[in-house]
């Protein structure tokens, strides 16, 4: 038992800071570059992010390996995956809606981006190509998560404190978020030596 | 766009002028995971080409038939259609190459560009222009692409396509085979390409 803890916490810690979704497997940039902006938004849109990939990486476990494996229909995965994945979303935000209208406005509207972001379906694929169990599933889900919304906010936060710094005029904007976002993973990858 | 454009317009449009990843920053999620090797990025080149000119086209074919409402959703599934067919193919004929792709295949369905060309150009345009323009856009993606693993692989493994092409002194620089290097080799990219871009900035963006 004890060892199985140990495991399943080796893997949480290594899907937020040495396998960081967002800094070594380059998921989801397009919404990072677009919503690094402000630490708020960054914040939002990241809690929004853990939530989703917490709760689809284990729905797509359950459907791969009780639905589509069973009946052989492998290689609609991609599809399924997509699907499982929009129908939550919609469902989480009809939920948020009624629940809380405070939350909703706070997260609700990032909801209908996540559908498209790479690293929700990331996960999902990765989940599956590296035979997880249901437990895994999880642990990886919401490490994942946490991992992308800690590197968002961190962008964030930066880019705010480089507001006033004068930046080269072609580098601006795209160009030296990338060489942050190269900076932080190479930051991140010194976790490493912790495992 | 406008009617006047014609299809060698809009095709070059995609690779230079609109070029997704330089100019608009479009899709580079799945983009640079698979730099490291050339062989790799070109086999992702091809199918990204394939699935963009296949969505695009069926897209403008069915654009009268699907409702304005569910569009996102129709769209996404003619996409997945044509990202199993590439990954079916894949596993088929280059078992070894779809392994080391893992994922990214698949990724390719959430790439915004092919998302984004036919949201913006395949809903309203006929369908020959419009498997023009992915084609287009593909290539334009495919160059920066290759361009990127072209630097990383023979600085990072010392070798091209898989040859040693690097003489017995260098030593490989582990990190632009680790994730930094794609980074910082893109925003060097970009810079470049901006600065050359930049009296007629105007002109480019959009």
């Amino acid at each position: 038992m004890q060892q199985i803890n140990l495991e399943l916490f080796g893997l949480f810690f290594a899907s937020i800071f040495t396998g960081n979704i967002l800094l070594t497997n380059y998921l989801g940039m397009c919404s990072f570059l677009g919503a690094s902006r402000e630490v708020k938004t960054a914040f939002g849109l990241g809690l929004a992010v853990t939530l989703v990939m917490g709760i689809t990486t284990p729905l797509c476990w359950l459907v791969y390996y009780l639905i589509l494996k069973p009946y052989d229909l492998y290689y609609l995965r991609f599809i399924i995956f997509i699907i499982v994945i929009a129908a939550f979303v919609q469902v989480a935000e009809i939920c948020i809606e009624r629940i809380s209208e405070k939350l909703y406005h706070n997260l609700g509207i990032f909801l209908p981006l996540i559908t498209v972001n790479c690293a929700i379906l990331g996960a999902c694929l990765f989940m599956e190509i590296r035979h997880y169990n249901f437990a895994q599933s999880v642990v990886y889900g919401f490490g994942s998560g946490i991992g992308w919304m800690l590197a968002v906010i961190a962008m964030a936060g930066i880019r705010q404190k480089m507001a006033k710094s004068r930046v080269p005029q072609p580098l601006a904007g795209a160009g030296i978020v990338l060489i942050i976002a190269g900076i932080m993973a190479i930051a991140f990858t010194g976790f490493s030596g912790v495992l | 766009m406008n009617g006047r454009d014609t299809g060698l317009q809009i095709f070059s449009a995609g690779i230079f002028k609109n070029n997704p990843i330089l100019v608009q920053i479009l899709g580079i999620c799945s983009t640079l995971a698979v730099t490291n090797s050339l062989r790799n990025t070109l086999v992702m080149s091809i199918a990204l080409i394939f699935v963009c000119a296949f969505s695009s086209g069926m897209v403008s074919l069915l654009r009268k038939l699907i409702p304005g409402r569910v569009r996102m959703m129709a769209e996404i599934m003619i996409i997945s259609t044509g990202v199993i067919l590439v990954d079916i193919l894949l596993q088929a004929k280059m078992p070894e190459i779809s392994k080391q792709l893992g994922p990214y295949v698949g990724l390719i369905i959430t790439n915004c560009i092919v998302m984004g060309r036919c949201e913006a150009f395949a809903l309203s345009n006929p369908p020959h222009l419009a498997a023009l323009d992915g084609i287009g856009s593909g290539i334009g993606y495919s160059l920066v692409l290759i361009a990127i693993a072209f630097i990383r692989e023979p600085l990072g493994s010392g070798t091209l396509w898989g040859f040693q092409i690097m003489p017995g002194w260098w030593q490989n620089w582990a990190i632009m085979v680790m994730a930094p290097g794609a980074f910082f080799v893109m925003a060097v990219l970009i810079w470049i390409i901006k600065s050359f871009h930049h009296g007629e900035e105007c002109a480019c963006s959009k």
